[in-house]
């Protein structure tokens, strides 16, 4: 197992988001996270880049625990995240967006030249500021952000957040060749069908507890419904 | 009137210096330095005390001082101010405020409250004549190069950098900015250490043009700030048209009347702040 | 005849039960009017100068309470309010020295002249935020020294003397002035303490917690600011007014100086940001540091400085807050329970 968290329970304040999640991810797989608005997804995510602190043996990464851990250790060690709401830096043109995520220090696949080259619309803007482009290209750019550190595990929250259908299918588009190169993604999705489709499997959160796990193509609508929502369809 | 617009520039050029790290502070985490005037007197003190002990000239002084600003800078943002920053501008400002008083009153105790200044080798007292029969002194003009240089070297370091970068990541969202492996804390900390080696720069011109006593910090601070808020918050070039035009202002104040030339600056700053509140060249951030 | 019970109805429930005060409230109360009420016969029996200490004290008080409802409730730290304890006092001395009025009478009249000159300076001093919001009322403040140094008829940069109490004999004069400056403190709480207790000083606290979310409650955040503004100023211009009754000799550096408001941020930072009985427990402390210290001169400032920042980073709450939170103590509660 390349990720697994034990136990994992995250809280804001007094509030508790969380409750116990166990959770696996096999070096390789594509994982989607689906549930509604509140069930715990985003800050799953964030448990496990460190936004969010958890327990030192709750999460463990390759082998060693990783949970209590700042951000900046965390992706230094491989674990990199496309933040909800791209969160692009408005001061910092395009290409200066990218050059930030090398700031990890890690060596790989992902260069500058390499992002160009699979996203051609970031070469013709790279010198304008981030925040000029259209939602679908800073999601390109947010997506290119990370992969520049080199992650062995990309993290994606609500990609598709505020995008049109077909920008949607674009980016998503883009995830095999992300995959190929040797990624493990964990893609959260309100999308349920956009989530099937682009993952191997799927988890869905219900009020900060895991409600239903299994392979993406076998799960019905019913039990998605049930897990999703608490009720049956 | 050639002759006040020259003086004035050339004050400008100092005010400038007095600016850029107030500048750089706020731009790159939001800190108001309430002590900014205080440091660059405790700079001008420590190079006269420097200057005294070792019998070294104002360079080699500076130049031994650069890396005790750098350093102080950095363990007094690293240690003390981080704590501070946050949605709440209290916090930083009594710490800040609270220092700006404890220099006041430390300086006067080592140093009692009469004015000293800094042996400029007779740089101070130098004049080169330029066309049109105005005479220019040698330190101002140098002064006037430096804040340039120093102003033209921050814009580089901001734009075409990785610490620049840095620099602007952490500004507009260090959460995010963590998340690419950075660590704020650190980045803050260069910053003011940054500042406070244009802190040292300032305060030991400023102690080779005139007299320094203990208690000078708080004017200089309004100066500094005031420069800042007419060029425009957010551009390095902004503060030093800002401060230039302080700088005018004041020497036609003077000219007019000794005793108007600060009471001037104030008016133009309050003028600006009504007309033109977002300065004369504002960055508009995105 | 009807001999069917009838039970008493309940009264109807009109909404949540909520409660202000506690049972340290009420006894508080007693307690400080019983204090005041002894307070104010100190003239009858007490050395003079108890009386004038007493006056300084007040006037660093209510300053400091009012830099605490600028600052703690309306979110507004400024480094100067000095500008308005002066202009209380040159507006004092003006209508006394030039329009024949009694200095007494005065005090009141410059505290609304100070409020009245605050709506100008509001309009400018807005424009800036946070920190620069602070820097830049500091120059206005100077502005204002700057000014009136130049102006000679009050004695210009020198200052000048108040000559309309000459006529009054001595103890008459500090008894007066004691028995106002009581009245201030008394006048200056009880005015902060309805304020907040109000709907208004909810909306206040609304607006000190998120600007955004009160303003979208319907709460006019600008005009709650300038309320608050303009308040703070009328109590510097009180705080002032009445310093120079006490000391009867003014001058624009004793007037503006920026001392002032650093007083008033030690005060309020130790004894409690935000909260009433904060700044009484600070000028407490401030006076009584005052008192055993002062002689040693800047190293006294030193420790104060010093003192300020180790509070700010360390006792966030200060002193008053930390007991509040340690111990559940509250005098002056303007938290509201919910008690259903």
């Amino acid at each position: 197992m390349l990720l697994r968290t034990h136990d994992l329970k995250a809280f804001y304040g007094d509030a508790q988001a969380l409750f116990g999640i166990d959770f696996h991810l096999a070096r390789g797989e594509v994982v989607a996270v689906i549930g509604a608005n509140g069930a715990g997804k985003s800050t799953f995510l964030k448990s496990l880049v460190g936004i969010v602190k958890a327990p030192r043996d709750a999460i463990v990464f390759d082998g060693t625990p990783i949970g209590g851990l700042p951000p900046g250790e965390i992706v230094r060690r491989g674990i990199a995240l496309v933040p909800e709401g791209r969160r692009l830096f408005p001061s910092l043109t395009v290409e200066e967006n990218l050059l930030m995520g090398s700031n990890a220090g890690r060596q790989g696949p992902w260069t500058l030249r390499r992002l160009y080259a699979m996203f051609p619309v970031l070469e013709a803007k790279r010198h304008e500021p981030g925040t000029s482009l259209s939602g679908g290209q800073q999601q390109i750019v947010a997506i290119g952000r990370a992969l520049m550190s080199n992650p062995a595990v990309l993290l994606c929250d609500e990609l598709s957040l505020g995008l049109a259908p077909i920008v949607i299918r674009e980016i998503y588009a883009a995830l095999p060749a992300i995959v190929a190169e040797g990624m493990t993604v964990i893609v959260v999705e309100q999308d349920v069908a956009t989530a099937q489709r682009v993952s191997q499997r799927v988890v869905c959160f219900q009020e900060g507890r895991v409600s239903l796990e299994g392979p993406s193509d076998a799960l019905t609508r019913e039990q998605i419904s049930q897990a999703y929502f608490g009720v049956a369809a | 009137m050639i002759d006040t617009v020259v003086q004035g520039l050339l004050l400008g050029g100092l005010y400038c210096l007095f600016a850029l790290g107030q500048s750089l502070m706020f731009g790159v985490m939001r800190l108001t330095n309430t002590a900014q005037g205080d440091f660059i007197v405790l700079a001008a003190f420590g190079a006269i005390a420097l200057a005294a002990a070792t019998r070294l000239g104002f360079a080699w002084v500076a130049l031994a001082m650069l890396p005790v600003a750098f350093g102080l800078g950095y363990v007094l943002q690293r240690v003390v101010l981080n704590g501070t920053l946050g949605r709440d501008p209290l916090p930083s400002l009594v710490v800040t405020f609270g220092m700006s008083i404890v220099i006041q009153n430390g300086l006067l105790e080592m140093f009692s409250a009469d004015p000293r200044s800094l042996d400029s080798g007779g740089l101070n007292v130098q004049s080169i004549g330029l066309p049109g029969g105005v005479a220019v002194g040698v330190l101002p003009l140098v002064t006037l190069a430096v804040a340039l240089a120093a102003t033209a070297a921050l814009q580089a370091l901001f734009g075409r950098t990785a610490l620049g970068r840095a620099f602007r990541a952490v500004s507009d969202d260090s959460e995010t900015a963590e998340l690419m492996g950075m660590n704020a804390g650190r980045v803050y900390a260069l910053a003011t250490a940054i500042a406070f080696v244009l802190v040292l720069v300032a305060g030991v011109l400023q102690a080779m043009r005139t007299t320094v006593s203990p208690s000078d910090g708080p004017l200089l601070l309004l100066f500094a700030f005031e420069a800042v808020i007419i060029g425009g918050m957010g551009s390095f070039w902004g503060t030093f048209v800002g401060a230039m035009v302080l700088g005018l202002t004041q020497q036609i104040g003077f000219r007019l009347d000794p005793g108007w030339g600060i009471w001037f600056g104030h008016l133009v700053f309050l003028a600006v702040l009504v007309l033109r509140p977002q300065g004369l060249f504002p960055k508009t951030r995105g | 005849m009807d001999m069917s019970l009838q039970m008493p109805r309940p009264a109807p429930s009109d909404g949540p039960l909520v409660a202000q005060g506690t049972r340290a409230t009420r006894h508080a109360l007693a307690a400080g009017l019983a204090l005041v009420g002894f307070a104010a016969t100190v003239p009858l029996w007490g050395e003079s100068s108890w009386m004038r200490e007493f006056v300084e004290i007040a006037c660093y008080l209510v300053f400091a309470l009012m830099w605490n409802l600028l600052a703690g409730y309306g979110g507004m730290v400024s480094i100067g309010q000095q500008a308005f304890f002066g202009l209380g006092g040159y507006a004092m001395l003006a209508l006394g020295n030039f329009a024949g009025v009694n200095p007494f009478v005065a005090v009141p009249l410059a505290a609304l002249a100070a409020g009245v000159v605050a709506l100008p300076v509001s309009w400018v001093a807005f424009r800036l935020q946070g920190g620069y919001f602070a820097i830049g009322t500091w120059v206005i403040a100077e502005v204002f020294r700057l000014t009136i140094a130049n102006v000679s008829a009050v004695g210009g940069g020198s200052g000048t003397t108040l000559t309309a109490l000459r006529g009054i004999d001595r103890a008459t004069r500090e008894r007066t002035t004691y028995w106002m400056a009581l009245a201030c403190v008394v006048a200056a709480i009880a005015l902060v303490y309805l304020f907040l207790r109000s709907k208004r000083g909810l909306a206040l606290l609304a607006i000190r917690d998120n600007p955004v979310a009160a303003e979208s409650q319907g709460v006019a955040v600008t005009r709650m600011k300038l309320a608050v503004y303009v308040v703070a100023a009328v109590g510097a211009g009180l705080a002032g007014a009445l310093y120079f009754v006490g000391n009867l000799r003014i001058s624009p550096d004793a007037a503006f100086s920026v001392n002032w408001t650093a007083f008033a941020i030690f005060m309020v930072v130790i004894g409690g940001i935000g909260r009433i009985e904060g700044p009484i427990v600070g000028a407490l402390i401030f006076w009584a540091l005052n008192k055993f210290f002062s002689d040693y001169g800047s190293t006294y400032l030193m420790g104060l400085g010093l003192l300020a920042i180790l509070t700010t980073l360390f006792f966030k709450q200060g002193l008053w807050g930390w007991l509040e939170q340690r111990y559940g103590w509250s005098l002056f509660p303007t938290a509201r329970r919910l008690l259903r």
